[in-house]
């Protein structure tokens, strides 16, 4: 198969653009954990193409997970970010994709990351930002793992949001259950009890994702736990 | 200088509609009228600092100008790798404006003193520093930082000269020149104690308000036509701090460097400023046996 539009992309096409950065058709949960919930944010809930990446009432998405991120490449290249030969170059010493993103170096990529923790602090800085320029359609939305959700940053940023009542901001949080320590008591309680909107999900159900993605959530932020198969 | 840092910047958030004030609960009390004026643009993220650089990260974004305010303990050291990612990594820039420096509430102890933060920022790429020795400098230098886009610490202190010199961002000022004798570097509120020391003696003193960029240009032309090449740093933080920044400011000549300011070691003690300038040898008295001891 032979990529030469964005358009001629449907969810099935992404295999094929992860294997160009694998080299492998199947991939192991860590890498793939993300695909599902990116997929249906960009295909159909997003308002960002590449020719409006730059535009200031863009809808955001930040990347906070930044490990494994072939499959956010794939959905960048499906969409038309990037070109499809561009995988082929991962990680390579001019290549734009790293095994953490770098903003600098990707159209449509919001933020650089990595280091765990730092996405939704950003998010929040985001939120605030359009908020404080009357941009008060664009919605921001953050993507975390649940063993990232044990950096504290990450409470810093969840306690203010809610109290804040930053109702642009969404979280994505894709649970496959790798948190040393688990999360007693679920990690949707996490942002309820700081006063967000949370609801979890099947996080390869397209459509329970979609309907996660679009509930209501009036005056509060959003928090979508998408739960896939355990790391290990 | 800190209620200048208020004022002033309650003034600039009426008048550019691109600055943001982001407090840690820190001097929030101080901006409760701004606050009131523009809620969306004064935000107190209550004591989380990884959020406070995190989100100024985000504001900065967004295309806003944001000036991030806390203790320099907690603005720099606490969230350093927030400061090196969230701002420098992403590629945008920010205002971080900090109080209490090294030594000024010694009866808050070893957790509100911050003598390396300076040095820390100097890890990092881009950073502008401003270390402003009187009000109306801090005043100054807040408006050049927050109508500018870069990466710019302005360092507040407690310590302040008598008077206000009529700095130039990113200059050091010539306040003494002599033909002979040491350069000294005197960094913000230390000039008025150094000037003091060096009462007497033949030496030249460059003023430096602002010491990132380090003005290698006024450092050369200071020491021009001299058979040697002493230079004194004198530095309201970590001694020896702009010591490499001499360095490569006199490659190509020999030269001697003698790096004075706040010692690595703990004092442990608590007391007042004063005693505590006094304790790092950065009062006039130690000062001048240092600086001509070693001269």
């Amino acid at each position: 198969m032979t990529l030469t539009t964005a358009d001629a992309c449907t969810a099935t096409d992404l295999a094929h653009l992860m294997s160009r950065m694998t080299g492998a058709e199947k991939h192991g949960p860590a890498a793939s954990s993300t695909l599902d919930a990116l997929w249906v944010l960009y295909d159909r809930v997003l308002r960002i193409t590449p020719d409006t990446a730059d535009a200031q009432d863009r809808d955001r998405f930040l990347l906070s997970k930044g490990h494994g991120p072939m499959a956010y490449y794939a959905v960048l290249a499906a969409k038309g970010f990037l070109d499809p030969a561009v995988l082929d170059t991962f990680g390579r010493y001019d290549s734009p994709l790293g095994h953490h993103p770098d903003r600098t170096l990707i159209p449509g990529v919001e933020i650089g990351s990595g280091s765990l923790g730092h996405g939704l602090p950003l998010g929040v800085g985001t939120a605030l930002g359009l908020r404080a320029q009357g941009l008060t359609d664009p919605a921001v939305w953050v993507l975390i793992g649940d063993a990232e959700l044990d950096e504290g940053s990450n409470h810093e940023a969840l306690a203010y949001a809610g109290a804040a009542g930053l109702d642009r901001l969404h979280t994505i949080v894709i649970d496959n259950q790798s948190a040393t320590h688990g999360w007693t008591g679920g990690i949707a309680s996490r942002f309820t009890a700081a006063g967000w909107s949370a609801v979890t999900v099947d996080g390869r159900d397209h459509d329970a994702l979609l309907e996660a993605y679009t509930r209501p959530h009036p005056d509060r932020p959003h928090a979508v736990v998408a739960v896939v198969e355990p790391k290990n | 200088m800190r209620d200048r840092f208020i004022s002033t910047a309650t003034a600039l958030l009426d008048e550019d509609p691109r600055l943001a004030v982001v407090l840690a609960d820190i001097s929030a009390a101080g901006f409760d009228s701004a606050a009131a004026a523009h809620p969306d643009r004064v935000l107190n993220v209550g004591i989380r600092e990884q959020l406070l650089i995190g989100a100024t990260g985000g504001l900065a974004l967004t295309g806003m100008r944001p000036i991030a305010h806390t203790f320099a303990s907690f603005l720099v050291e606490r969230p350093f790798e927030q400061v090196k990612l969230d701002l420098g990594h992403q590629g945008v820039g920010a205002v971080l404006v900090s109080a209490l420096g090294s030594y000024d509430w010694p009866a808050g102890g070893r957790t509100h003193m911050s003598p390396a933060d300076v040095a820390l920022l100097d890890t990092l790429p881009g950073w502008t520093v401003h270390v402003p020795g009187h009000a109306d400098e801090a005043d100054l230098l807040l408006r050049d930082a927050a109508a500018g886009d870069g990466l710019v610490y302005l360092r507040l202190s407690a310590q302040t000269n008598a008077s206000a010199r009529p700095i130039t961002p990113g200059r050091f000022l010539t306040v003494r020149e002599s033909a002979t004798g040491p350069v000294v570097v005197a960094v913000g509120p230390v000039l008025d104690e150094v000037l003091r020391a060096v009462a007497g003696l033949d030496a030249t003193v460059l003023y430096a308000a602002t010491v990132r960029p380090f003005d290698h240009a006024a450092l050369r032309t200071a020491l021009a036509g001299r058979a040697s090449a002493d230079v004194v740093l004198v530095e309201p933080y970590l001694a020896g701090t702009s010591t490499p920044f001499v360095s490569e400011a006199l490659a190509d000549r020999p030269h001697r460097v003698l790096g004075l300011g706040v010692s690595r070691e703990e004092l442990r003690h608590y007391g007042t400023m004063d005693e505590h300038i006094a304790a790092h040898g950065l009062d006039a008295r130690s000062l001048r046996e240092r600086i001509s001891s070693w001269a």
